[in-house]
């Protein structure tokens, strides 16, 4: 039973992905969105929590919503983090068992 | 009002089995729940292309279900700016193309003014003040306990 963890708050105004990271379990993912995207950003002050949990549980991030706020371009984003469009949202959704909306 | 909602809530759609597309995945059906208005954050826009590209994907959408500010999605008396996104419009000519279930949760919906013509006429709110959008209809909350019941899986979109 895996869940899809779904976290579209910046980490440096809410809490959530922080909670979202520290809640999923192996096998589990979690996928920023809206501005949760920029949690996936490199050599943020939050970073290091997506290299912690690196290999249990997949992180990925929602392309366009990157290009929305001129983030889209290449190096910016963690090495542990997938860039998927809605199509791949759509793949995470159907793949895992539950979606878990972090609001 | 809880037995008025329920009343309203008696629209049942058979359940369709899981199928399997031409590519071999596997359909899923899906119910979309939208708790924010239009034009706030970015909640109506998420749900509105996941819905879209759930639907391209060959994936059967159960119900999308409008709940607190979310119902304002569904007023048909939005003008936005030509140049910009019309997010009610956007869910009415989606419902049209692929027949879907847009519900309004009548309780949320009556605090904020969106109305249709029973619920005008009910509240003697005069002549032509239904404003639902097409596509859309009102209902109680038993719809969006029944969209997470039969679909596979309940996304959730909000602030």
């Amino acid at each position: 039973m895996t869940t899809l963890h779904m976290v579209n708050k910046s980490p440096f105004e809410k809490n959530a992905m922080q909670s979202a990271l520290g809640h999923a379990l192996k096998g589990d993912a979690v996928l920023l969105f809206e501005d949760g995207v920029y949690g996936a950003l490199k050599g943020t002050t939050v970073a290091s929590e997506l290299g912690r949990i690196a290999g249990e549980v997949k992180v990925y991030v929602l392309g366009p919503d990157l290009t929305a706020r001129g983030l889209g371009g290449d190096g910016r984003i963690a090495d542990s983090v997938t860039v998927v469009d809605y199509n791949g949202f759509v793949d995470l959704v159907t793949t895992h068992q539950r979606t878990q909306a972090w609001l | 009002m809880l037995g008025h909602e329920l009343a309203r809530s008696s629209r049942v759609r058979p359940a369709l089995r899981k199928c399997r597309s031409s590519r071999g995945s596997t359909k899923v059906k899906l119910s979309i729940l939208v708790n924010e208005g239009p034009y706030t954050h970015q909640a109506s826009d998420s749900a509105y292309q996941f819905t879209k590209a759930a639907l391209e994907k060959g994936h059967e959408i159960f119900r999308v279900f409008f709940y607190h500010d979310g119902v304002n999605n569904g007023t048909r008396l939005t003008v936005p700016p030509q140049d910009d996104r019309n997010v009610q419009k956007n869910w009415s000519e989606l419902a049209e193309k692929h027949k879907l279930d847009l519900v309004v949760c009548i309780a949320a919906a009556q605090r904020r003014g969106i109305l249709d013509e029973g619920e005008a006429k009910r509240h003697n709110k005069g002549e032509g003040s239904a404003n639902i959008a097409p596509g859309f209809r009102i209902s109680g909350l038993g719809q969006l306990i029944e969209a997470g019941i039969e679909a596979d899986r309940l996304v959730v979109f909000g602030d």
